[in-house]
This record gives C-alpha cells, structure tokens and sequence, in this order.
C-alpha cells in the first residue's frame, strides 16, 4: 500500500502536523502495522520535496519545531490518479483496495467507481487466464484455476462491498 | 470426435468494428411499482459473447428478456438487424424468436418424454427442416458437444452436465444469430460448468453466433469478450479484452 498516497488522501480534508496526521492514518489503516515516526517525517520530506505538500505554517516549541502541512494541486492530482489507477491484480490486494475505498469516501469521491475499476481490470485478467486455459495442457489449466480462484474471491469481495457502500460511506463520515 | 467446423475456433470474437446485431437503447420496463430496467441500453455484435453481470434484483435477466423480445420494455428500442422489436407483433416476435434466437436456461429446459436426440432435432423440424435431416444433423451436434452416447436416452435419465451439454447442441443446431443464456451453468459443478463454456463458447465463436450470457459467475463471465454490469435497472459497459 502507498503510505504517501494515503498521508497525501488524508490532508485533503486540512492542513496537519506530521504527528496529527500519523494518528489519523493508524485510527482508520494501521490498526495491524502502525506507521513509525520516522516513516511519516521522511514521507513527508519527500511529498514536500517533489512539491506535492507545502508548509503551511511553523509553530516553534522547547523541542524540535512543529509544522504544519498542507496538500498543494499536484498532490490533489496524485491523489486523483492513485484512486484512478487499478491494483495490479492479485491475492491479498484487499488492504490496498480497502484503503481506496475509505479514502475516496472521505474525500467525497466516487467510490462506487474505484470498485467497478478494479472489477474491469479483475475480469480483463480472468479472460486472459481463461484463453490461456483453453490452449494450455493440463499443467496449465492447474496453475490458471488456482488464480482464477483467487481472482474470483476478491471479485466477491468487490461486489459485496459495492452492496455497503451507502453503509460504509455513514461509518468512515461519522 | 471434435466438429470439423470447429477445428480453428478463434478464442475471441466479435470485430469492434463491426456494427452491431442487436441493440437496445435507452429501455425502461417496470412490474407494478417495481423499476426493473431505468434506461439500460446494451449491444452485441456478431460472433461475441457479452456477459451480462449484476446483483440479484438488478435487472440483468429482465434486460435479457427484453433483449431476447419475450418482454417487451415500456419505452425505448430493441433492434435486430434492420427491425424494432418494440413495434413488432407477438406474432413476428415469436418467429423472429424461433428462426433467429436459440436459448439455454439454468436446467436444461428438455422435452421429457423425449431423448436427447429427438429434443435437439425437434428445434431443426420447428425451423421447417425434415425429419431424416433433423435427426442427422442432431446426431451430429450430440457428437460436437461430445454427448453422443446420450442420444437415444431422455433427460431424466442423464446427468446434469449431459443435458446441459444436450440444451447447448439443441441452441446451436437451429444456426441462430444470437443466443441467450441465462446462467447456463448455474446448476453444474465447476468441472461440468468449465466443459459446457468451453464448447459453447467456442462452437458460437466459431459459427459467428453472438451469446448474451446472464450470469453472477465471475469465471463464466471470464469467457466473454466483454462483460456490462446492470445495476438499478441501467447499465455500465466494461472495455472489451
């Protein structure tokens, strides 16, 4: 999962501290695997760098100084353009997909369309394991209908939380 | 044996450029309060299977219907070739629904009392063919879908599998321009629903026969060259692989 991505997702909503905005990203992504501090510092290091954040305001303390950080156009376009962009599929890609979804939410963005995005690209692959089951011996039909299995599994997984979108989007605005 | 025709089936079909065979546009169709197709439009080419994908309630089979001219939608146009079937009478529909369209259901859908050989040939003598031609051109598409062995039996007395493979042979035999399948597999294992795609797919694809298929399998749909998702009564076209 694209942790930048995500920090860039979550300033959409306003400007944040580096240590406001690791709190919002583990409350609703890193339950399992919360970001370390050095982890957000350097993403954001980076974001700033490439010009898609900037510092918006210092606020000066005993310690280090505090800064607060908001998302410039670029980011929001990055932002645009993850969400846009379907996974590579593959087994376990939940998490990632999940985080979209949340995070297109939040944004007020069509959610319902990264999810039919996803299913596009799940069944472009399906075909393609499918014709190469037809041509293949029985060696390749084997190892094709075990990712044919797995494919079909998330597209499960695609079409029932296409069916709680409405239920979702009231829980992540909450 | 394998059907000489069949012997270079293409893995995909339909050209993008084609213009296309069946189209609906802009269908509306309610059952009392209930809105079951809220401006769906949908198209199918020569020689391509479409996959009509969506959850249960969404549409997807009454669109079928419509598509297929058992149903006809409250507004909006259906075209088959040069003719709109939303001005057409019963009467032509019908026939239009029996020279031009061949269909194949969840069960099977076969003449009980009779074999698996007089059902298929009977949809040949329906289309004006005579009986000796029927029955050996039934015996030969029993043989294509590799159920020959099941020709003098009745369908009570085959498995699941056989008769679907026998309902396929049966849509296929009368040369239809367009069949329609409403979850053809739905009652067969993976093995069994695998085989029965595999030649009707293949058997359509290589005859230039479109196949609307109504299906909730992903690995169904996976045989198409492009799926449409109904949701709500309308639809959502996916880019063709």
């Amino acid at each position: 999962m694209s942790v930048a991505q995500t920090l860039l997702g979550l300033l959409e909503s306003g400007p944040r501290y580096g240590y406001d905005l690791k709190r919002a990203y583990d409350e609703r992504f890193g339950r399992d695997r919360p970001l370390h501090y050095g982890q957000v510092y350097s993403t954001l290091a980076r974001l700033l760098k490439n010009g898609l954040v900037e510092v918006e305001s210092v606020e000066p303390g005993g310690g280090p100084e505090r800064k607060c950080y908001t998302i410039t156009d670029a980011g929001v376009t990055d932002v645009e353009h993850w969400l846009a962009q379907p996974e590579k599929p593959e087994p376990y890609l939940q998490s990632t997909l999940y985080t979209k979804v949340v995070l297109a939410l939040l944004t007020g963005r069509a959610a319902a369309e990264v999810l039919d995005a996803q299913r596009t690209e799940h069944l472009r692959l399906m075909r393609e394991l499918t014709r190469r089951k037809q041509q293949g011996d029985l060696a390749d039909k084997l190892i094709c209908d075990h990712a044919l299995f797995h494919l079909e599994a998330d597209l499960r997984w695609l079409e029932l939380t296409a069916a709680r979108l409405g239920e979702l989007a009231k829980e992540v605005r909450r | 044996m394998s059907h000489a025709l069949f012997s270079e089936a293409p893995m995909t079909g339909g050209r993008p450029d084609a213009p296309p065979l069946l189209y609906g546009v802009d269908l509306h169709k309610a059952f009392g309060p209930s809105r079951a197709l809220d401006g769906a439009s949908l198209h199918i080419r020569a020689g391509e299977v479409v996959a009509l994908m969506g959850p249960s309630g969404s549409g997807k089979s009454t669109l079928m219907h419509c598509m297929a001219g058992i149903v006809r939608p409250d507004s909006g146009r259906i075209v088959y070739r040069n003719d709109d079937l939303t001005t057409m009478s019963d009467a032509d529909r019908s026939a239009l629904r029996r020279t031009e369209f061949g269909f194949i259901f969840q069960f099977g859908q076969l003449v009980p009392e009779l074999s698996c050989l007089e059902n298929v040939a009977l949809a040949l003598r329906l289309g004006g063919a005579r009986q000796r031609a029927a029955e050996a051109k039934a015996a030969e598409w029993l043989e294509t879908l590799e159920v020959a062995d099941v020709a003098a039996k009745r369908p009570g007395e085959i498995s699941g599998g056989q008769g679907q493979r026998v309902a396929v042979a049966r849509a296929l035999a009368a040369d239809p321009s367009v069949i329609f399948a409403d979850e053809p597999t739905g009652a067969l294992d993976s093995l069994n629903g695998e085989k029965v795609m595999d030649l009707l797919t293949a058997s359509a694809r290589r005859m230039g026969t479109a196949v609307l298929l109504v299906t909730h399998d992903a690995r169904v749909a996976a045989y198409s060259d492009r799926e449409v998702v109904v949701r709500d009564g309308r639809t959502r076209e996916g880019e063709p692989s």
